[in-house]
């Protein structure tokens, strides 16, 4: 239908970006910040382009399909297009590259040490190759290319947390990262490479289209034995209990746009991932063994909110609380019904949003005073008051207020939760107390506690940019609490496609 | 007999010789400060070969040449394709290397060298094969111990040849037994005889594992692989990589026409060895390059388990496998020369070559540092390098012929090459020189380190993006395998 390949231009730009980065001189680093984010910009509103085409022109299936042969004799090609579910998540991620961007522009002439300023250069390449990865998963319709994509967008992540992140921990945290999310890859990529040949046994056809793979006549042991390694393997990105050990150690050694990213959209790429090609691709294995992923999913929600809840170290708060409400978006899969689905694809554009704001927040205190223990904080209220508005608005949908992106997305979950097993509904929803506790224990220490006697006079208000970055992110909030019909029936049509996969619907 | 085809078949090899001769030549008159222009002469001489030879020398339909000595078809062209490029590159990375490169006779000896491998891609005789890799390989046991003033150089040279003979000669007695067994020494005919059945299979086994000892010698897979190591640590950086690259390549050029061809009928025994050595092999060269310090013996026992990961393709013995294995070579090949040249490149300015004094590099000379990220990643598999896509390959093969388990040993195994190779690019980014001064130590590159340096950067990154021409040449080749 669409002969523009804006797919493509969204993918490939960052990835240009980066190379025009690259080349440039290491002493010209506002050129660089400058090219960095003209082209993160452009992105953003490309992908708001393509999400407000799908949505007011009442668009449903794969739209803006693009095809191009790769590797004809194994199948391979560059098979890209969205569906209301993956529409979202190319959105978010413009929007995370944006601020993510706006964050890290380092000024090098004020006292703050805030953004990035050593060696720009070299973050901002890696950043959008990271960038060009996580947008390349999202419209991949080629496992082949979906995979590919996936890897590239893991390993930059190493090269980020242990460069620009925090001096403590960051080696071991970057470590334990890349090998969790590697080993989890390559487990699911043993189950692809099967697929793939059961396919060819099946149809005749060498093909890694994933729409084709739909019906591929995968046989029910066959779905039964691979589902678990294919899932789970993706999964571990997503986060999910038991798996989710490198993921809080990872957003706190990270650089602040690098756990923005990390949280808010590559934990999405796992969630999507496992469920694109795990529940979509082996639709009776996901049957037989949601019970399992229910399970792990509902002891992240509460584990998670409970961790969280003990922390000191706010960035550690809101990394437990970001595998909390990864596990809400596992729970929405869990359910396998239009309901929870639907839930898990808004939370995961909710979550994205919230905790990129979470992290930029913190990011902005930290560089001013250089902590991010809770007890040592306080008073930021009077100094920053944007950014305190922009922690409540994100507390808010954290704790699922209704008016916020939050309330849409975790009601359906725990409606189609309750649809299926109401018992672990009543167990998951104790985490929503929890929630609310810590954030309200946080905001009322943080920011409206009076201020410790050596920060005063040391803290000064954030930049125009930051100002910039929160009043973005706390916009898609609370557009989608007050209009959730710029959303929710987008990803229903998606959810509806996953239906009729499933065999209901 | 001399007819214009026979000439084809031997078009790149007629003129790497005429190249030789012209280094013969041109060398007395030059004074010793510009007999480093023998590089040049090498390296763009063998650029024209290859633009000749693409030209002229293409093979159509395979056929016998030279009385059945030598096979001119696809899969030995573009072997040869690589061993030129690998050559023309490891001529470069010799220029200004400060012993070696000042010596024409370095040149000669490569060249002599690149003659045997061309040979060993296109031989269908068991003599000409033999005659082929001797060719090949005296001009390296000479190469390795080449800087005579170095004691490591001459125990490298010293082993190499004492090991490289012992294999050999074992080998020998295996094709010996097979010409007996058979009563002929063409490859092709040979199948036909094993194929009658006359032949009992534990004869076959036997013969089998005479000739795997030799070409395994040859490809360093375990456990004929504990020369390596100190072989490549000793000899001239340029040459170690030429050594794990290009005669890497070429042993396994050998295996898969050798067995694919010539033994099939035995492939039961021999799929079911040769997957044992990979998982053995693939574990072993991770696991001893997990305590290197020196980035040399790293790349060797990496280079190792990169044999293992090849075997798997050559195991999976289909058409995909084959095919995999040779896109797995020219991937392998074009990184890790890049990662041989940039050991060179840093050693030759610092004099070091420990990982730890990599630190500060990405100050130091952050494109260098970027060519190193590039080279390492795609050694560990990632893409969108030249190694990620080979990988895929490799295993894709392994599955298709249910070999599951080999391919699950080689994932694990992936993951430990993932440590050990970002465990390097963290002293390269993070780390920083112990006075913080960078800015003081920098690494310049010479005009033929960085033209070849960059030019294995875009191979890497091409290979790995735009895989579809070069999987194209590589799956045309593996058919002429099974036709």
């Amino acid at each position: 239908m669409m002969n523009f390949p804006i797919l493509s231009i969204i993918t490939f730009l960052p990835f240009v970006a980066g190379g025009i980065i690259l080349m440039m001189p290491a002493t010209r680093k506002n050129e660089t910040r400058a090219i960095a984010l003209a082209a993160a910009t452009l992105d953003l509103l490309l992908s708001a382009w393509v999400y407000l085409q799908y949505l007011t022109q009442g668009m449903t299936g794969y739209q803006f399909l693009e095809q191009y042969t790769w590797l004809p004799q194994l199948g391979i090609t560059l098979y890209f297009g969205v569906d209301g579910m993956s529409a979202p998540l190319v959105l978010l991620t413009g929007i995370v590259m944006f601020t993510g961007v706006l964050i890290s522009w380092g000024d090098d002439d004020k006292h703050v040490m805030a953004g990035i300023q050593d060696r720009p250069r070299e973050f901002f390449a890696f950043l959008f190759l990271l960038a060009g990865g996580v947008f390349g998963v999202f419209v991949s319709l080629d496992l082949f290319m979906l995979f590919f994509f996936y890897e590239i967008a893991v390993f930059p992540m190493y090269l980020l947390i242990v460069i620009w992140g925090w001096i403590k921990t960051r080696e071991y945290a970057a470590m334990k990262l890349t090998l969790y999310l590697f080993i989890g890859s390559v487990v699911s990529l043993v189950g692809v490479l099967v697929m793939y040949w059961t396919q060819y046994q099946n149809t005749g056809v060498l093909s890694f289209d994933m729409l084709q793979m739909e019906s591929a006549g995968f046989s029910s042991t066959f779905q039964y034995i691979w589902f678990l390694p294919v899932f789970l393997g993706f999964a571990v990105l997503g986060g999910i209990w038991p798996f989710h050990n490198w993921s809080p150690d990872g957003h706190v050694a990270a650089p602040t746009a690098v756990s923005m990213f990390h949280a808010g959209v590559l934990m999405k790429l796992g969630a999507f991932a496992a469920l694109r090609v795990g529940v979509m691709l082996l639709p009776e294995g996901a049957k037989q063994w949601s019970w399992l992923i229910m399970t792990f999913a509902a002891i992240a929600v509460v584990y998670g909110a409970y961790i969280a809840f003990v922390q000191t170290d706010l960035k550690y708060m809101i990394g437990f609380s970001s595998v909390s409400h990864m596990g809400l978006v596992m729970l929405g899969i869990s359910t396998l019904n239009q309901t929870g689905l639907t839930g898990a694809g808004v939370q995961m554009f909710s979550h994205g949003v919230m905790t990129a704001l979470f992290f930029a927040i913190t990011g902005m205190i930290y560089d001013r005073a250089h902590t991010r223990m809770i007890p040592e904080l306080g008073g930021m209220a009077k100094i920053m008051p944007l950014a305190t508005v922009g922690f409540i608005i994100g507390g808010l949908v954290s704790m699922g207020m209704p008016g916020f992106s939050g309330f849409v997305a975790e009601f359906p979950i725990f409606m189609g939760v309750w649809e299926e097993q109401w018992l672990v509904a009543v167990i998951a929803s104790v985490s929503i107390v929890i929630t609310a506790a810590y954030i309200m224990m946080n905001i009322r220490k943080v920011f409206f506690s009076p201020m410790p006697e050596n920060l005063e006079g040391h803290v000064g208000d954030v930049t125009v940019l930051d100002k910039v970055a929160i009043v973005v992110l706390c916009f898609f909030m609370v557009i989608i609490g007050l209009f959730p019909a710029v959303m929710v029936p987008m990803v229903a049509t998606g959810v509806e496609n996953i239906m009729r996969l499933l065999g209901g619907a | 007999m001399f007819t214009p085809l026979t000439f084809a078949s031997i078009l790149p090899e007629i003129l790497i010789l005429s190249l030789g001769i012209l280094i013969l030549i041109f060398e007395p008159f030059w004074k010793e400060d510009q007999r480093r222009n023998a590089g040049w002469l090498t390296a763009g001489g063998l650029f024209i070969v290859m633009i000749i030879s693409l030209l002229f020398g293409r093979p159509a339909e395979p056929t016998a040449t030279l009385g059945g000595m030598i096979r001119f078809d696809w899969l030995g062209f573009f072997f040869k394709m690589l061993f030129m490029f690998a050559g023309a590159v490891t001529a470069l990375l010799l220029m200004d290397h400060e012993r070696a490169g000042r010596r024409g006779e370095s040149y000669l000896l490569l060249l002599a060298s690149l003659l045997g491998m061309n040979l060993m891609a296109v031989s269908s005789d068991l003599v000409m094969l033999y005659l082929a890799i001797e060719t090949a390989s005296i001009p390296l046991y000479i190469l390795a111990g080449f800087l005579l003033a170095d004691e490591r150089s001459t125990e490298a040279g010293f082993k190499y040849f004492l090991f490289g003979t012992l294999a050999s000669t074992i080998m020998l007695y295996g094709f010996s037994l097979i010409f007996g067994f058979s009563g002929t020494t063409d490859l092709y005919k040979i199948a036909t005889v094993f194929a009658s059945g006359d032949i009992s299979p534990l004869l076959g086994f036997g013969v089998l594992i005479l000739v795997i000892v030799g070409l395994g010698f040859k490809v360093a897979i375990v456990p004929f692989h504990f020369w390596a190591p100190d072989v490549y640590q000793g000899s001239p950086t340029p040459v170690a990589g030429y050594l794990s690259t290009a005669s890497k390549a070429a042993g396994f050029a050998v295996i898969v026409r050798l067995l694919f061809v010539a033994l099939p009928d035995f492939a039961s025994s021999w799929t079911l060895i040769l997957a044992a050595l990979a998982a053995i092999t693939m574990t072993v060269g991770n696991l001893l390059a997990l305590p290197q310090t020196n980035i040399k013996r790293l790349l060797a026992y990496s280079s190792v388990a990169h044999a293992g990961y090849v075997l798997i393709g050559v195991v999976a013995f289909s058409q995909l496998g084959a095919a995999s294995v040779v896109f797995y070579l020219a991937a392998y090949i074009v990184t890790n020369l890049l990662a041989f040249g940039i050991a060179m490149a840093f050693s030759r300015i610092t004099g070091l070559e420990d990982i730890k004094d990599y630190a500060g590099l990405s100050r130091r000379n952050p494109f260098m540092a970027l060519m190193m990220l590039a080279a390492f990643l795609s050694l560990a598999g990632m893409p969108p390098f030249g190694g990620f896509v080979a990988k895929i390959f490799v295993f894709a093969a392994g599955v298709q012929a249910n070999y599951i388990w080999l391919v699950v040993v080689g994932i694990i195994n992936s993951i430990i090459g993932v440590y050990y190779y970002l465990n390097v690019l963290k002293y390269v980014y993070l780390y920083r020189m112990p006075n913080e001064d960078e800015e003081q130590h920098p690494v310049p590159l010479t005009r033929p380190y960085a033209i070849a340096l960059v030019v294995l950067t875009i191979g890497v990154i091409f290979v790995g993006t735009v895989f579809a021409p070069w999987f194209k040449w590589a799956a045309e080749g593996a058919f002429l395998l099974f036709n």
